[in-house]
């Protein structure tokens, strides 16, 4: 699918930039999660404007 | 960790970019509706998740407060006066003004840097984003899986609006965008008939099944305010994911030093 010269880890096994890139999608999900979808209060309050202009279901 | 650490950076420095141009479209675009809607929920009596406190607020109102609800049905999107409604029990809460916004910044350039990093990891497993062209149609796909998809069914609210339980709506939410983003990448992706007819069954799906209403609609917010205001939301977050792709494209091209055509990066 690529050719090394213009990957990012050009060097990484398959399965470690596998790893590696699910890792880092997990951990956009993860900040997506925390910062659109927790119920804490304080959380809520502090990007209550962001949740709802992106349209986060909120409330 | 050689590439995840390339994949942070990249995200690192796109969100911010876009996360910090998103809040100051959403100063002039979104917040100031946000604010004229939180002066009729709370000349209604505080958040729809507060109803114990309504009466007490309803009562405490002046006579320019109550006419506020009064005339609230109409379609008109005049501002009510303001009222001092009092200190809802939510917590804590930035105070108004800089302060506000500041964390609408942070909060932005966080989520920034979170789509950023699922938009960066999903495009290598596809060959990469070479080049700016290539983020603004990435950047075109993240707005429909996470924009346009499920704002079809969930539109963007504003505060006051009845909502359908919070838990149930996010679920709906969560859903329709790995089955929308699915539903792309077996049609951009996959060179075979049926997986791209899979594919568009996919992006219907959660659309058949349907979002989780409100048991009422009922709303002292006038409809041309929320309409104005998904407008508002839509181009905003539209312009927030060209961006993103773009400078995705762009901060990537100068860490490989080359760009791939489209037409390799969709291979």
């Amino acid at each position: 699918m690529n050719t090394a010269s213009v990957s990012l880890g050009a060097s990484v096994s398959s399965q470690s930039r596998f790893m590696q890139l699910a890792l880092a999608a997990l951990l956009g999900t993860f900040i997506i999660g925390f910062v659109g979808f927790s119920h804490i209060d304080a959380v809520h309050n502090a990007g209550h404007d962001n949740r709802h202009s992106m349209a986060f279901p909120c409330h | 960790m050689n590439l995840f650490r390339n994949v942070v950076f990249i995200a690192a420095i796109a969100g911010l970019v876009a996360g910090v141009a998103l809040a100051c479209m959403q100063a002039y675009a979104t917040v100031p509706l946000i604010l004229k809607a939180e002066v009729y929920e709370q000349a209604e009596g505080g958040h729809k998740h507060e109803h114990a406190a309504a009466p007490a607020d309803a009562a405490s109102g002046n006579a320019m407060s109550s006419a506020a609800p009064a005339a609230s049905n109409t379609m008109s999107t005049a501002t009510p006066a303001p009222t001092e409604a009092p200190a809802e029990d939510e917590g804590w809460a930035p105070a108004d003004g800089f302060e506000r916004f500041a964390f609408n910044v942070v909060s932005n350039v966080v989520t920034g840097i979170g789509f950023a990093l699922i938009l960066v990891a999903v495009s290598e497993f596809a060959g990469g984003i070479g080049n700016w062209r290539q983020g603004v149609f990435w950047g075109l796909a993240g707005f429909a899986v996470f924009t346009l998809a499920p704002g079809l069914g969930l539109p963007p609210e504003l505060p006051a609006m009845p909502a359908a339980d919070l838990t149930q709506r996010q679920i709906w939410w969560v859903a329709t965008v790995v089955a929308t983003a699915s539903g792309l990448g077996l049609i951009a992706f996959r060179k075979s008939l049926p997986l791209a007819i899979l594919g568009v069954a996919l992006i219907v799906a959660p659309h058949i099944v349907g979002a989780p209403q409100p048991d009422s609609f009922e709303t002292p917010i006038p409809e041309g305010l929320h309409h104005q205001f998904v407008v508002a939301v839509t181009v905003t977050n539209l312009v927030f994911w060209l961006v993103l792709g773009a400078v995705v494209g762009v901060v990537r091209g100068r860490f490989t030093g080359s760009a791939t055509g489209l037409r390799d990066s969709f291979a």
